[in-house]
């Protein structure tokens, strides 16, 4: 079985013959054989003595055999081998005779498969006649249809085609039918189909005449569409499907984009005239009462092509007194609305729709949206002039708040068109309107700032006026120092409510204007409203200027009233210089402070610093005390001259009283006295030497000017006067008369007192006197020491210049002879 | 370039009367009249010698009364007119006279100086510049530049036109102009204008100041309220025929142009009290003077309202190389109207101030306490000025 084996794996494929022979050795081991097979499929390619291997020879395995093993050896292996032999044999047998069965069970199989082929064989020659028949028959039938079939086939394209044909000629009338039922897109629909054929066989008179009844129909239809479209009254769906059909029946899209928008400017024109109705001012009086008259304008205005509007009719008497959130709102609703609605539906139509269909070719998007923007443009450019018309008409000044919303809404409906035309220059211009109305805004403020101002010191002026009238009554009737007092009791309060009203105005503006930069409001966030607007339309042209305006104005009241040197009242003057005073030391910074805390001002330009303004407004104050003490003393000083200037003083009697005019000059002193001390504090006097009380006073200087007049009428010695009134003069210092004063009242007074007297002086050195004319005035110059020397800050200034006008009157003096200071000291106690 | 002191001359008596000699072209030489109630009223002669930076005086008498104006004559050195007061019958009466210095007051004088105070020559009268009907003179304005013949004298509210004949004896009244309005008005001072052929006054009452055509003696110009208060003294500017100075109670100088009288073309604000005086240089019209009962005088550089606003032209070439930097520094720097310098000799109110009609440079002032004051302009001012 091995050499069966081995014979047949021989012949096939050396590649095969190990993995043959591993299934053989297999199978040797189930037989039990395996003690021998292993050690030669060890050497199983070459070893002839492997009695399994190819190779084998018996020669040489029966040579080895008798040279190796020994004798039992020999034995052994020829026991196993008959064993073996024997064992094969059987196997050999079973083999053989199972063969042998299933050679016979074929045998017996074929048999009978001869006799079944045999019995099909005819079956198949029949079959084979039948389909010969079939197929005669066949052949027979198609002959026979052949012809009724072809014409079947015609039948039935003749059949098609007329049905076409039927549609055609009945495409007018279904078309009439469409355009009567106003099913305008079906008919364009019809006509779409129809229209290739026709245009091909325009040449056949018969369609040509179809086709021009289409086209006479379809004219018709583009036509109605037209006047749809022209009409006013269609809504705006109505009107894109219109175009769009317009447009799918080869309508030039130019025209259509034209018309659109001419359409579409028709009726924003009419919202455009609707606000503008509003804008005009109130019809006169006359207009008003006569109703039907003006219903029949209106009438005769809505016959008018662009005046056919429903608002109008709706609104047939607009009044500008809507207040401008009311104005804008209708602006923002009826014009932005319509304005973005007529835009998406062009864009809808004329761009995004051109883009898609076939129309894209024709550059018809670029070409439309430039129409819609220059049409927007135009459109927004008069909306825009009719807002600022509006915002110009708000002058009054009363509530910001409105406007602010009303710009905050104008500015917010015009993103709407900036998210619809990104490109497009209307939004900027609209924040350029919503900056110009705040920079006007502010400037409004500051006039109203202004104009409160000079309302509020006309009231000033007014209150110093009325009280000041009744207090002359009754300070009449008190006589003596109480005349003045009436009136600048109320001083102090005047100051503080007038600052504390300034202020107030102040604040409530800024918070007005504070609107304009609040969180809520969509403006606000823009560059031009966080950075300039704060500090250079804020501060700078609002706070800064008003300060600058107070203090200008103040300035002006020095300049040009003061030459008559009378119609600003004196406690005006005191009263805006302390307020001036105010401002430097404390109110400029506060508010200027206020200012940039609430606006948070970031100063990216070079603002006005607080110290110029302080300076300024130091500087005038200043100005107004000068003034006043300037106002105040030639108030004085015209008195004494006139009564110096009048008298005759050669011949006059005498003296027995203190003139009366010297009395009111110091009742006067003391009013103003009152009056400064009301508003300035005491100041700094030099200290009163123990005996500046009024007798010691009077004895030390009377004794000093006795002295003068005692060397000045000796005739001998003119020489001396001049060498005592020069020596005087080296000791004292020399005097300022139109100086500049200090802010305290003593300085004040010193000022005025200085100017009298000066005056006086010059006025006497210009008369000539008889004796008692020098009495009188050595009485007079006596009483004005004992009232005068406690305003001043120092007393010796009012010595010297009294003695000053007693020695020049003894020197213009005929018959210098003085009075007893006894005498001058009775008479001038006496009052 | 140190200044000279200035120098200083006491008079005895109070003055407030001063005049240039204005015939006198060689001679530095002023006129002082003063005022004594007791004394007899005298007219000093100052002669100024600038070489040696000192002073002759000579006294006349004017027994008369006070003297409250003087005036000289431009054409005979020795022809002055006062304005002056008398006393009678307890009344103050002003009046104006003309009168001729003695023709030997300068040997007199010279030969024995002491004795010139003691024994003064008294003034000739040569004609009264009143009648009855206009009395109270203000002052005595002369014709300038003129032969000496004509005169105006303002009394009350009176301008009277004198012709001056037969050598200045006697005086017609040839036309006058009267003030009206209500209330007593009265003229306070006056100036004769030097342009338009000396056919213009220019006076002052109250806070107005009149223009006068001569000719027809009617009112041509009035600006109203030219000062605050009262108007004490004028000017013309010598060189610019419509521009005038004023200056008053309210301390300040102002000055017009004449064509428009609504304002002034310059306010100067410099003084602390009343303004009594001011004057144009005669050659330099930028230069101006002004007294004040401040005890100051003040002398004021105007260029810009000058008839040389650039200052004087000058060629690079001609200026000297040491020179030249110099020049050309000052040359850059703009000229402004600046106060050259303030003058505080006085210890009294300074009523008059004039410059020396001999020499531009020069100038005197007087205080009430008789102190004459000759002055001069600074000499960095004067070079810049001159080169």
């Amino acid at each position: 079985m091995d050499a069966e084996a081995d014979g047949s794996v021989a012949g096939s494929e050396s590649e095969d013959s190990g993995r043959k022979r591993r299934v053989h050795g297999m199978l040797k081991m189930y037989y039990g054989m395996n003690e021998e097979g292993k050690a030669a499929e060890m050497a199983m390619s070459l070893d002839p003595c492997d009695i399994n291997g190819p190779h084998f020879d018996h020669e040489v395995f029966l040579n080895k055999l008798r040279r190796e093993c020994s004798l039992a050896e020999l034995m052994d292996q020829e026991t196993c081998m008959v064993k073996q032999i024997r064992s094969l044999d059987s196997d050999m047998q079973t083999l053989v005779y199972e063969n042998y069965n299933k050679f016979i069970s074929a045998t017996d199989t074929i048999r009978k498969m001869k006799n079944d082929f045999k019995k099909m064989e005819d079956e198949m020659d029949g079959l084979s006649a039948n389909m010969a028949a079939i197929t005669e028959f066949s052949a027979c039938i198609s002959g026979t249809l052949q012809d009724q079939h072809a014409q079947i086939t015609k039948l039935s394209g003749v059949h098609t085609l007329l049905r076409k044909l039927q549609f055609l000629f009945e495409l007018p009338a279904r078309l009439n039918k469409c355009l009567e039922m106003q099913a305008y897109a079906q008919a364009v629909r019809s006509h779409r189909r129809a229209r290739c054929v026709l245009q091909q066989y325009s040449h056949l008179p018969s369609f040509k005449g179809i086709q021009d009844d289409c086209h006479a129909i379809m004219d018709k239809l583009a036509q109605e569409l037209r006047q749809k479209f022209r009409d006013g009254g269609s809504s705006a769906k109505d009107l894109s499907e219109c175009v769009e059909l317009l447009l799918q029946l080869d309508e030039p899209a130019e025209e259509l984009c034209d018309k659109f928008l001419s359409h579409a400017r028709s009726r924003l024109e009419s919202d455009l005239q609707g606000l503008e109705a509003e804008i005009r001012p109130y019809p006169p009086p006359s207009a008003v009462k006569d109703a039907p008259a003006r219903k029949l304008g209106s009438a005769a205005a809505a016959g008018s092509p662009t005046g056919n509007t429903p608002k109008n009719s709706a609104f047939p008497s607009p009044t500008s007194n809507t207040d401008i959130l009311e104005f804008i709102d209708r602006g923002c609703n009826e014009f932005v609305s319509s304005l973005c609605l007529v835009i998406t539906s062009y864009q809808e139509l004329f761009i995004n729709h051109a883009q898609t269909g076939e129309l894209a070719s024709k550059n018809i998007p670029q070409m439309a949206s430039g129409k819609l923007n220059s049409f927007v443009d135009d459109l927004a450019a008069r909306y825009f002039s009719l807002v600022e018309q509006r915002i110009q008409e708000e002058k009054g000044v009363g509530d910001n708040s409105l406007l602010v919303r009303a710009l905050d809404r104008f500015h917010r409906r015009l993103q709407a068109v900036t998210k619809l035309l990104p490109g497009s220059a209307v939004p900027n211009q609209g924040t350029e309107i919503v900056i110009r109305a705040a920079t006007e805004r502010v400037k409004q403020y500051l006039s109203a700032l202004q104009s409160f101002y000079m309302d509020s010191l006309t009231d000033v002026r007014q209150a110093l006026a009325t009280p000041r009238l009744s207090a002359a009554g009754s300070g009449a009737l008190l006589g003596g120092l109480g005349s003045g007092r009436d009136a600048p009791n109320s001083l102090p309060e005047l100051l503080s409510s007038l600052s504390a009203s300034i202020l107030n105005q102040i604040k409530s503006v800024l918070a007005s204007v504070h609107l304009f930069t609040a969180k809520d409001i969509a403006f606000s966030n823009k560059p031009y409203f966080k950075g300039e607007f704060c500090s250079q339309g804020v501060r700078e042209s609002l706070v800064v200027s008003f300060i600058k305006f107070v203090c200008q104005s103040s300035r002006q009241f020095c300049d040009s009233v003061g030459e008559k040197g009378g119609s600003t009242p004196p406690a005006l003057l005191l009263l805006l210089s302390r307020l001036c005073l105010d401002y430097e030391t404390s109110t400029i910074s506060y508010i200027l402070t206020l200012t940039d805390e609430q606006f948070l001002v970031q100063h990216h330009s070079p603002v006005t610093p607080v110290t110029s303004l302080c300076a300024e407004a130091r500087e005038a104050a200043q100005k107004l005390l000068n003034h006043y003490v300037k106002v105040q003393g030639l108030i004085i000083s015209q008195m004494l001259r006139k009564s110096v200037e009048t008298r005759d003083w050669v011949n006059t009697i005498e003296p027995r009283n203190v003139r009366a005019v010297m009395k009111r000059v110091v009742e006067d002193t003391t009013s103003i006295d009152v009056q400064v001390g009301l508003l300035y504090e005491e100041g700094v006097r030099k200290a009163h030497s123990s005996d500046s009380s009024k007798r010691t006073f009077s004895v030390y200087s009377s004794s000093r000017q006795q002295a003068r007049y005692a060397t000045s009428y000796t005739p001998s010695a003119p020489m001396d006067t001049n060498l005592l009134s020069n020596i005087h003069k080296l000791f004292s210092e020399r005097i300022d008369i139109f100086s500049s004063v200090e802010f305290n009242k003593v300085s004040v007074i010193t000022g005025i007192i200085k100017i009298s007297l000066k005056t006086f002086l010059e006025c006497v050195r210009l008369r000539t006197f008889g004796r008692f004319g020098l009495q009188q005035i050595q009485v007079d110059c006596h009483y004005l020491q004992m009232y005068l020397w406690r305003f001043v800050s120092d007393e010796n200034l009012v010595h010297f210049l009294l003695d000053e006008i007693v020695g020049s009157s003894a020197h213009r003096c005929l018959d210098p002879a003085p009075m007893e200071q006894s005498v001058i000291e009775v008479i001038c106690e006496r009052g | 370039m140190e200044d000279d002191a200035p120098v200083i001359y006491g008079l005895e008596f109070q003055a407030r009367a001063l005049t240039a000699q204005t015939a006198e072209t060689d001679a530095i030489r002023f006129l002082v009249g003063t005022q004594s109630l007791k004394f007899d009223n005298q007219i000093h002669i100052i002669d100024f010698d600038d070489e040696n930076n000192n002073i002759n005086k000579n006294v006349l008498l004017h027994q008369a009364g006070e003297i409250w104006h003087i005036g000289a004559s431009p054409a005979d050195k020795a022809v002055l007119s006062t304005c002056y007061d008398k006393t009678s019958d307890g009344r103050v009466v002003y009046c104006a006279a003309v009168w001729r210095m003695p023709s030997d007051w300068e040997t007199g004088s010279r030969d024995s100086p002491d004795d010139s105070a003691h024994n003064p020559q008294t003034l000739e009268l040569l004609c009264h510049l009143d009648d009855s009907a206009h009395s109270n003179a203000a002052c005595v304005l002369w014709e300038p530049m003129g032969d000496g013949k004509r005169v105006i004298s303002l009394a009350d509210n009176h301008a009277l036109l004198w012709d001056l004949q037969e050598s200045s004896t006697q005086a017609t009244i040839s036309s006058s102009a009267t003030l009206e309005g209500k209330g007593q008005l009265k003229f306070t001072s006056g100036k004769w204008s030097p342009h338009h052929n000396c056919s213009q006054l220019a006076t002052a009452n109250d806070t107005a100041i009149r223009g006068w055509d001569l000719r027809t003696m009617s009112q041509i110009y009035c600006i109203e309220n030219a000062h605050g208060q009262l108007v004490r003294d004028l000017d013309f500017n010598p060189n610019r025929q419509y521009y005038l100075a004023s200056c008053g109670d309210d301390c300040k100088v102002k000055f017009w142009d004449v064509r428009n009288v609504h304002e002034p073309v310059k306010t100067l604000e410099e003084h602390s009290h009343w303004v009594w005086s001011v004057r144009y240089n005669h050659s330099h019209d930028q230069l101006v003077l002004t007294a004040s009962s401040d005890c100051r005088l003040i002398l004021s550089n105007m260029v810009s309202i000058s008839s040389e606003p650039f200052g004087h032209l000058v060629d690079d070439e001609e200026l000297s190389e040491g020179e030249d930097n110099h020049q050309e520094d000052k040359g850059q720097e703009p000229l402004q109207d600046s106060v050259v310098s303030t003058f505080e000799e006085h210890e009294d109110s300074v009523y008059a101030a004039e410059w020396s009609s001999a020499d531009p440079w020069l100038f005197a002032s007087v205080s009430y306490d008789g102190r004459l004051v000759i002055n001069r302009v600074p000499r960095a001012l004067k070079y810049r000025i001159l080169l």
